[in-house]
Parts: C-alpha cells; structure tokens; sequence
C-alpha cells in the first residue's frame, strides 16, 4: 500500500500551490483546504511539500535496511 | 495598459513608494503568466527583466555538464529572480522554471537605470533584496564546499533505518526531507541533492515513500563510520 503525504489541515492557508503543482492531479482544494483526492496516483515526488509555504504537507520516508524490507514484504505476501 | 498601483506594493524593490511613484514606475512593470513546466529564464541567455512572482511557485536551478540539476530556490508570491544580471549586464545567472502555472511582473533591464534614477527609494530597496540574496547563497555555498552534508546524511540514515523501534521499543519517527536538512544542519536542496548521489553510489534505493538501504557498506562507508 502506497503511504501517501500527510496533511495538516490546521496550517493549511489555501493558496493552492500544491494543487497546482501535482502533475498527477492526486490534491484538490475542498472548502479552501488542500484533500487528497486521487491517492493511487500520488508518485510521492514531495512537490507539494516543498511547494507549500506554511509547511502543511509533509512527505516523510520510512528509512529500512533492505533486509528488513524483504523479510517484512515476504511475510505481509 | 498600465497595472494598477496598489497592484505593485508586493514587490518588493517598490515597497515604500508612494502612490505617485508607484504610479510613474507601472509604465515600466508588465505582466507574464506562464503555465506549469515551462521554462522562464535559461541559464547563459542574455537578460532581458528582473521578474517578481506574484502567484505560483518558480524554481531557480543550475545544471551542470552532467545534467546534474542544483536547486538555489523556490520562489513564491513576493519573491524576485533574475536580479543579477539586470545590474551587472550579464548573462542569466541561473535557469527558472514555473512549478505550478504562475503569474510574474517584470521590469526591463533597460528599464531599471531610469526607474533607479528617479526613485532613489528603490535602489534602497534594491540593496536590501540583493543582500538577503548573498545572505542566502553565502550560506548555500558553505553548505555545499565545506561541510560534508552528503556523509552526515549517510550517517542519519544509518541511525534511522531498521524495524522502526528505538532502543527502548519506541517507534523511530518517520523523515521528511525537511526533518533531516534540519537534523544535519543543512537545506532541504541539499538533502535532495545527498540522497541522489547516494542513490547513485548505490547505498540507498528511494522507493515512494520508502529509503531502502540497499548496500550497509556503502553508506557506511560514505558516512565516515567504521563498519567494524
């Protein structure tokens, strides 16, 4: 499952940048507030975090030993 | 068609003008609107304006021989590029993108002498800009000549990385690029930059949201600690 960037909806001010730079159309703006809308399209290339000015969109990585990763994946299939 | 005065204050070589000057240097400002992905300035052309953003987000790059891409800025409302070579009659410094559609005012370089000569209010405010501009490549120059941002990064990583639980079983937190520019003590195009000559080394993969440490060895090795 794709983890998808994390809103905080409080210091969203509305300016829509982030909208505006997502080539994949995956946010939109509902009632002034930046929504996900489309999260199966998200490439997570973080352009709307570094976009936005009041830093409301965060993209954070999860940081795994491929090892882990592996194992982790063989289980969860 | 002359932009209306109240228009212009949030530029920031205007700020302070009165109405009546404002009035005067709108002759000279005209407007651009540039839709997302398209470049606005090539790094190398001659110049042509100093542009203030006025919506949208503009990236300031450069490129190397390489094709490898350093980012100096991002631009939003307020902020002005292509100051340099409007001043110094040089080529563009730097190439500019629009990351979003954005709307831009321009003044021409063979503009800015007169509107300097007539309103020595704005060579003040000019002075101010192009000082937050050192200010600012100062210190993105020290970060990339001097400190060894992409070992440091390596070495976060390496702190980070693993099953998610702390020593004392808590869940190691998740980064955002900004999260670990804070934590090396560097920008966030600085990371960026690190994590892709790390991924080129082939220590790291980046997958989504996902750093996969691909090669221990290597990244230990890139971050100064010993494997032991």
């Amino acid at each position: 499952m794709h983890e998808m960037p994390l809103i905080r909806r409080e210091l969203c001010n509305g300016c829509g940048l982030c909208v505006d730079v997502c080539v994949q159309t995956v946010l939109a703006m509902i009632d002034d507030i930046v929504a996900i809308v489309d999260a199966e399209h998200c490439g997570y290339c973080t352009d709307c975090e570094v976009v936005c000015p009041t830093q409301a969109i965060r993209c954070p990585y999860e940081i795994v030993f491929a090892e882990y990763y592996e194992r982790r994946e063989t289980i969860l299939d | 068609m002359a932009i209306e005065t109240k228009q212009l204050e949030s530029m920031a070589y205007l700020s302070g003008l009165s109405v009546a000057e404002l009035e005067k240097v709108s002759q000279h400002v005209f407007e651009k609107a540039v839709g997302r992905n398209e470049l606005i300035v090539m790094e190398g052309e001659p110049a042509e304006a100093v542009y203030f953003v006025v919506s949208g987000a503009v990236k300031v790059f450069k490129t190397s021989a390489e094709g490898k891409e350093q980012i100096l800025c991002i631009l939003r409302h307020g902020d002005s590029f292509n100051d340099v070579p409007v001043f110094d009659g040089g080529p563009n410094p730097a190439s500019a993108v629009a990351m979003t559609p954005v709307n831009l005012r321009g003044i021409n370089k063979a503009a800015m002498p007169v509107i300097l000569r007539e309103h020595p209010n704005v060579a003040t405010n000019v002075i101010r800009v192009l000082a937050e501009k050192v200010r600012h490549f100062v210190s993105l120059v020290e970060d990339l000549s001097f400190r060894h941002v992409t070992g440091r990064v390596a070495k976060l990583l390496l702190e980070y990385a693993g099953d998610h639980k702390g020593a004392g079983g808590e869940a190691k937190p998740r980064l955002t690029q900004q999260d670990m520019a804070a934590m090396v003590g560097t920008a966030r195009e600085v990371v960026g930059r690190s994590l892709k000559a790390l991924e080129e080394e082939g220590a790291i993969k980046v997958e989504h949201h996902r750093i996969v440490i691909a090669n221990k060895e290597i990244l230990e090795d890139m971050s100064g600690v010993s494997a032991g």
